[in-house]
């Protein structure tokens, strides 16, 4: 409102209109950083940032049913929670889970969009097919796992399926000997998830150029496996990269199957599972939680810092 | 111009957002926090876990609508996380007023729940006395007993017959129950999908307890170690119904024919009975070892009040009223919905519904073979309990050091509580 008026008599005289537009233009751009900007610093700040304080804080403090403790007692939370089996089991858990279900996941969704990309007709049908799981909620999906495909029980769909070949009933989730509660937690999260990185993948395909096949074909090489080696997958390497990287991303917050699917076990819990069930499920130990926690982020930023290096990220144009 | 107004148009719409932002932030801040509007006096809230039994939370709303004093709304929590989401819900503002738990120490340390002596004074001789008992710390009162729910087993006589199987009455026999029950459609057994739901008849039975007068470890001894290994063998037996569409504390595994006897609460009955009419019995926890004895869980829920809430008092008066006072709204509770024993001598001698002949043997069961809640035993040791029962029966480990690694957890909060 106040621009506006100030344009208008300032026409006349534009040499001094010139300055004062500056001027405002200045202040603008700085009120126009603090608006854009300061909503989502102050959410940072108040959900990001004073709760890592507060959780580091807390960690040096016996805080028990309380968030604002009084009594330090030291380094005795990470002490407890580093000698508590079930918290070092769980960075081995979504260790091997993140190593199982970034590359499955990578694969798959690259395989759909790849069959998606070839067709002809149906193309929409089919994406929206293979898109669609992605709108589910992991609860209500872990619900469908647990209770109708993967129960114990003889109409259990797994069960009826294995039972065609002769097969025993399987306790999917309660026997973790063999263990497979992996095969209902990876398959619940490919579900979920390989629909959305193949609409990615498949963004990616359809912006190769055609030229570079029609050159590789005038070269000879073969279609099929020789293009997809030699062309197809370099162009993808950008795509790939951010796949992965969300990816992992996603296998480190994993939460909700593991916490409605697993119950009461020791095992296949991740340390987000863990440490909630520390926190909130059994004695309120926000101390001892808040320290898992903060190893937890420390282990996470060690992870990160390697990952760049390894990825190259940030460094792109030095790479080029 | 069209310059301009695209840039005005631009501005109304950033301005509308903002104003509907706000708006909303304004409806975020009024609405929706459990607090009901209206009403005469000050309003309150309740947290109740979900009842499984058709009518439950109509009930519990339709008694708190009868109260006059103040406005009561209901907080009905539905999946198997009630303990987190009142737990948390305890440190926030949006804490509820009054609560249904169980009896824990820790709540009572960390001045959670507030002294509700005055209160159960007058009526203290009309409750149970075991309930009385397993709600007092140092001579204070901290809950009021709704319901007592003894946990046992339920079996189809009919398919025992057939079997050729008597009702078992040490470990190894239900053991061996189990592998004569096993059929191709039926399993012989059902103890919960985690087996955690009997780890105290387990200790009980083997002769042992969670803890003893003294407050130390008493569970961690042979006949309690020979048991896990008895339930390990039957784990892996092929006997066992596992992981059932529906848990323990539903009727359906043996209502639908998945097994032919499961462990179960008495608040099953009504719905077992409809469906499986006579075909239907009871019996305790068998005994494990020489040193053991037959054992019934008598778990239960009880009304606290939270002493950190705003409205201490009327949610203390909201509490007598309705678990004192009311005493139709209390046989209401304890019998027409599920089946629960109820903890007060009046009620329990006047509940015509529990005289019939199976719900009298489940209060006969409660009364010679009940083990009540000890409010020492908190929830961390029960879950530490729980992980010994994953470790050594649902895994292949070792029962000694997983009963080792429970007392470690034990004796730490052992020590945090009673310093």
């Amino acid at each position: 409102m106040a621009t506006t008026t100030t344009r208008g008599p300032a026409r006349p005289a534009p040499q001094a209109a010139h300055t004062s537009r500056r001027r405002s233009l200045g202040t603008r751009n700085a009120l126009n950083f603090w608006l854009f900007t300061g909503p989502f610093l102050i959410g940072l700040i108040v959900f990001v940032f004073v709760p890592i304080g507060w959780s580091v804080w807390l960690s040096f403090f016996d805080a028990r049913f309380t968030v604002t403790p009084s009594t330090f007692i030291g380094l005795d939370n990470y002490r407890t929670v580093l000698e508590n089996p079930n918290f070092t089991d769980s960075l081995v858990t979504f260790t091997v889970f993140a190593a199982f279900i970034v590359p499955i996941t990578w694969g798959l969704s690259l395989g759909l969009a790849l069959m998606v990309h070839r067709l002809r007709f149906l193309r929409a049908f089919f994406r929206s097919v293979f898109f669609l799981p992605t709108a589910c909620s992991y609860v209500a999906a872990s619900l469908i796992w647990k209770m109708s495909i993967f129960n114990g029980v003889r109409f259990g769909l797994a069960n009826t399926v294995i039972g065609w070949f002769g097969f025993d009933n399987v306790a999917w989730l309660a026997d973790p000997d063999p263990p497979w509660y992996w095969l209902v937690l990876v398959t619940l999260r490919l579900w979920l998830q390989a629909g959305f990185y193949m609409i990615l993948f498949l963004a990616a395909l359809q912006n190769i150029p055609a030229e570079l096949y029609e050159a590789a074909a005038i070269d000879g090489a073969r279609p099929g496996f020789q293009t997809f080696r030699y062309i197809t997958l370099p162009q993808l390497r950008a795509t790939s990269t951010a796949v992965i990287l969300l990816l992992l991303i996603a296998a480190y917050q994993a939460f909700d199957e593991f916490y409605n699917l697993m119950g009461k076990a020791t095992w296949g819990q991740p340390p987000l599972v863990e440490l909630y069930k520390v926190a909130l499920g059994e004695s309120q130990d926000y101390g001892q939680g808040s320290a898992g926690a903060v190893i937890l982020t420390l282990l996470i930023c060690v992870v990160t810092l390697f990952q760049g290096r390894i990825l190259g990220f940030g460094r792109a144009e030095e790479a080029r | 111009m069209s310059a301009m107004s695209s840039t005005w148009d631009r501005r109304s719409l950033l301005r509308a957002g903002a104003g509907l932002a706000t708006a909303g932030a304004l409806a975020a801040c009024g609405g929706n926090n459990g607090r009901g509007g209206g009403g005469s006096g000050s309003s309150l809230v309740q947290y109740f876990h979900a009842y499984g039994e058709a009518g439950t939370e109509q009930a519990i709303k339709r008694y708190a609508a009868a109260y006059d004093k103040a406005s009561v709304r209901t907080q009905w929590i539905t999946g198997n996380n009630f303990e987190t989401k009142l737990f948390s819900a305890l440190l926030t503002k949006q804490a509820p007023d009054v609560f249904e738990f169980h009896p824990q120490l820790q709540l009572v340390t960390s001045g959670q729940v507030a002294d509700l002596t005055e209160l159960i004074a007058p009526v203290k001789d009309d409750f149970n006395q075991a309930d009385i008992t397993s709600h007092t710390v140092d001579g204070k009162i901290y809950g009021i007993r709704m319901i007592d729910d003894p946990q046992f087993f339920y079996y189809r006589k009919s398919l025992l017959e057939k079997a050729g199987v008597g009702v078992p009455q040490t470990l190894d026999e239900l053991v061996e129950a189990a592998a004569k029950l096993t059929t191709g459609k039926v399993k012989g057994l059902f103890l919960g999908n985690d087996i955690t739901a009997v780890q105290y008849p387990l200790i009980w039975s083997a002769g042992a307890d969670t803890l003893d007068s003294s407050n130390q470890i008493a569970y961690h001894t042979d006949g309690v170690i020979s048991g896990l290994r008895t339930l390990r063998s039957l784990f892996t037996s092929g006997h066992l119904l596992l992981d059932a569409p529906a848990d323990y504390w539903d009727p359906s595994a043996l209502d639908q024919g998945l097994c032919a006897i499961q462990w179960g609460g008495m608040w099953s009955m009504p719905v077992m009975q409809k469906a499986l009419g006579d075909d239907l019995g009871i019996f305790p926890f068998p005994k494990i070892g020489s040193a053991g004895r037959l054992s019934v869980y008598n778990g239960g829920w009880s009304m606290f009040v939270n002493a950190k809430g705003k409205n201490v008092d009327a949610a203390k008066e909201y509490v007598k009223w309705l678990w004192i006072d009311q005493k139709k709204y209390q046989e209401d509770w304890a019998t027409s919905y599920g089946f629960h024993i109820p903890p007060r001598a009046s009620i329990a001698q006047s509940a015509t519904k529990l005289k019939s002949e199976l719900p009298e043997q489940g209060v006969q069961l409660f009364n010679t073979y009940g083990h009540f809640d000890n409010i020492h035993w908190t929830q961390a040791m029960i879950t530490a309990f729980n992980d010994v029962l994953a470790n050594s029966v649902r895994k292949n480990g070792s029962p000694e050091a997983a009963l080792d690694a429970c007392d470690k957890k034990v004796n730490r909060e052992l020590k945090k509580l009673q310093g």
